[in-house]
């Protein structure tokens, strides 16, 4: 019984987790923040530093909502990656943020969120910025 | 008047559009190598060498000159913006500069760096125009005795000087003069190295030599250690400078020209020296001392000053007397010899118009430089968002590549897997890369020259200091072994320094450093006068080589010292 939410420090990762936020808060389930990397680059900028990381902390405690963040560093993309704490902690919800795609886009870029979408055993709720 | 001629036709050729277009891609490509940590411009020149085989050697150098020119410029935006250095020479711009990045003046911070590494790139480059017809008018009177103890000296003095641990040094050292020894005698045809195999009579390929050492040893490294945190680089805009900046660097920058050119000439200078004084310099003069530490401008400004200088500077005995003092230089001395010219006093008078095409070609590229790095800096520090697999794929692609294009053999293919297990061996255990490639290029030359000053003596030793300059460059090479020998001796009456050489040492330790103590000997062959002080600095090296040793081994946490350890592995790794 658990929400789990892809979060990226961008437009689209943050409109994800304020729908999470409260969805769980609705749901009064835990809330696992979902925050990877494949750790293969020297800067990444979607991934949360740990300063960074303590104020999403402060602020899913200030939410009022039970809460954990993983910050997994195994070289796994990160559909894997949210799929995985979507089994481990039976999630009955993922959240994902979507971003606006033109067709060429899509055609070109393989989407982190279409194998969360097909592969995912629970409810999918894509958030769009 | 004459040097201004020649200079000024080395610019017509310079300035021809397709060297135009060289020099551009030169200093893209340096920029690109430089931004990125653990990848060099020596590595780059490696890869590219034999790619240009097609081209004309003017263009090729013209291109090697910019990415060597590109490094120092890429490097300081890493630098400023991620906290770790680009490359080895810009290690001391992250202190104040990521600083003042952090207190959000990133843009001040990487315009100072470009400007001053203009700055001193210009005036360092116009130095090298005015020294090195000099030192070539000096060089050509040399006799071979001379020249061969100029070589002990630069081989001496970049294992001794640079790097953590002599040992580790003197065994790189070792290495590579052993790698140049492979193949044929060249007086007496005799083989020498070559275990049965009719492929090795020609002696290894220098440029596959370089290519398994930095490209595929560091690809390895890098997949041994591909999973790391990923860090954030500060956001950025156009870099610019205010009326107060402008006013705080200008004398930093001249200062650090000031060290950087000489420093980067002699044999042992590089240029981490220069960039290490003009820092504390800077300390000292600045009227804004409580603001080092927290982001000063002049901490950014002189050090990278100084490291383009001393770039400028290295070039000079490169070009003058065919000495490489960095492991770019040394691969493009090997370049030079791939290209079939001979390197040397008398390049300048062999190949004039290649020499002032690629002195003019600096001076472009520098101003290239500063034109694609002020304004795009911030575009330059997206290349770190690049995934490692995609990175060191291509480079090993290139390596093979090379390697193989070299002379379309697969026994190329496994000297070049076997050496770059060594380079990765060698990364792994700390042993700087510099020593090996310097020993690789001028151990051959040494050899000729002992061998031509025996010749002429009729194999009587006393030939090899039969020149007054000869005598002074042996004193000074003995001065270098015997300074650090000197510091030690001062240290060692305190009392707690005794006692730490004490600590227990495992018996195994000792052995192993008395092993490599003996290379070390066998490679100062040359030297006669300071064989035996020579001796006694080994003695004095593992006295301070073994208390870390101890610490390491002795019962504590294993984790402290595993840090201290990959922490001097990187050092060491960066260095090259």
């Amino acid at each position: 019984m658990s929400i789990v939410v892809g979060y990226i420090p961008t437009p689209e990762g943050e409109a994800a987790l304020e729908r999470a936020i409260s969805e769980a808060a609705s749901a009064k389930a835990p809330l696992v923040v979902v925050n990877s990397t494949r750790g293969d680059v020297f800067v990444d900028q979607r991934f949360v530093q740990s300063d960074a990381a303590q104020a999403l902390d402060s602020r899913l405690a200030a939410s009022g909502v039970e809460h954990i963040l993983l910050q997994p560093m195994g070289g796994n993309d990160a559909a894997d990656e949210v799929l995985d704490a979507a089994e481990t902690h039976r999630a009955d919800l993922i959240v994902i943020g979507l971003r606006k795609r033109t067709p060429v886009g899509k055609l070109i870029m393989g989407s982190t969120a279409q194998r969360i979408l097909l592969q995912a055993e629970c409810p999918v709720l894509a958030v769009k910025a | 008047m004459e040097t201004f001629d020649l200079l000024m036709q080395g610019f017509s050729t310079a300035a021809t559009p397709i060297n135009l277009l060289y020099a551009f891609i030169g200093v893209l490509l340096g920029t690109a190598v430089g931004v990125l940590p653990g990848i060099g411009p020596a590595m780059a020149v490696a890869l590219l060498l034999p790619v240009t085989y097609s081209l004309e050697p003017t263009s090729a150098f013209i291109m090697f000159a910019g990415i060597y020119y590109g490094g120092m410029y890429g490097g300081s935006t890493t630098s400023i913006l991620l906290n770790t250095p680009g490359e080895s020479s810009t290690v001391i711009t992250a202190i104040e500069g990521h600083k003042m990045a952090k207190s959000g003046r990133a843009a001040q911070a990487l315009a100072t760096a470009a400007i001053g590494s203009f700055v001193a790139g210009t005036i360092g480059t116009a130095l090298l125009v005015a020294f090195a017809p000099v030192v070539v008018d000096f060089a050509v009177s040399l006799g071979d005795p001379s020249y061969l103890a100029i070589i002990v000296l630069a081989l001496i003095a970049v294992t001794a000087v640079l790097g953590g641990s002599k040992l580790r040094g003197f065994s790189a050292l070792g290495i590579g003069l052993a790698i140049g020894l492979v193949g044929a005698d060249p007086v007496t045809g005799q083989q020498r190295l070559i275990f049965g195999q009719p492929l090795l009579v020609d002696g290894l390929d220098i440029v596959v030599v370089a290519v398994a050492i930095f490209a595929v040893g560091e690809a390895l490294w890098i997949a041994a250690h591909l999973r790391r945190k990923p860090m954030q680089t500060i956001p950025v805009g156009r870099p610019w400078m205010g009326k107060q900046d402008w006013k705080r660097s200008w004398k930093p920058w001249l200062r650090g020209t000031a060290y950087g050119f000489p420093f980067g000439a002699l044999p042992a200078g590089g240029a981490e020296i220069p960039t290490f004084l003009s820092y504390v310099t800077e300390k000292k003069l600045s009227k804004h001392p409580e603001e080092f530490g927290h982001g000063a401008i002049e901490g950014v400004a002189g050090p990278e000053a100084a490291n383009n200088a001393s770039a400028a500077g290295t070039l000079t005995p490169m070009l003058a007397l065919g000495l490489p003092t960095n492991a770019t230089a040394a691969v493009m001395l090997a370049a030079f010899i791939q290209f079939g010219i001979q390197p040397g006093p008398l390049l300048f008078d062999s190949e004039p118009q290649l020499v002032w095409a690629l002195i003019a070609s600096l001076f472009i590229g520098n101003t290239l430089l500063l034109l694609i790095n002020l304004p795009l800096a911030p575009v330059w520090a997206k290349l770190l968002q690049l995934p490692r697999p995609y990175l060191y794929a291509g480079i090993l692609f290139f390596a093979t590549l090379g390697a193989y294009a070299v002379n379309l053999q697969t026994f190329d293919l496994v000297i070049l897997l076997l050496l770059g297990l060594l380079g990765f061996a060698m990364r792994r255990y700390g042993l700087p890369v510099l020593p090996l490639v310097i020993g690789l290029i001028l151990g051959p030359r040494a050899e000729e020259s002992l061998r031509t000053s025996l010749q002429l003596s009729a194999g009587n030793i006393s030939g090899l200091w039969s020149e007054p300059v000869a005598v002074v460059v042996y004193i000074i090479v003995a001065l270098v072994l015997l300074a650090p020998l000197a510091l030690k001796v001062i240290h060692r009456r305190r009392p707690e320094s005794v006692l730490l050489g004490n600590i227990p040492q495992a018996p195994g330790e000792t052995a192993a450093t008395d092993d490599d103590g003996s290379v070390a000997n066998g490679d100062a062959n040359g030297d006669n006068d300071s064989d035996n002080d020579n001796d006694k600095d080994h003695d004095k090296d593992t006295g301070s080589v073994l208390p870390e040793h101890a610490g390491s081994s002795g019962g504590g946490p294993a984790e402290p010292a595993g840090r201290h350890r990959s922490d001097e592995i990187q050092n060491e790794r960066e260095r090259s």
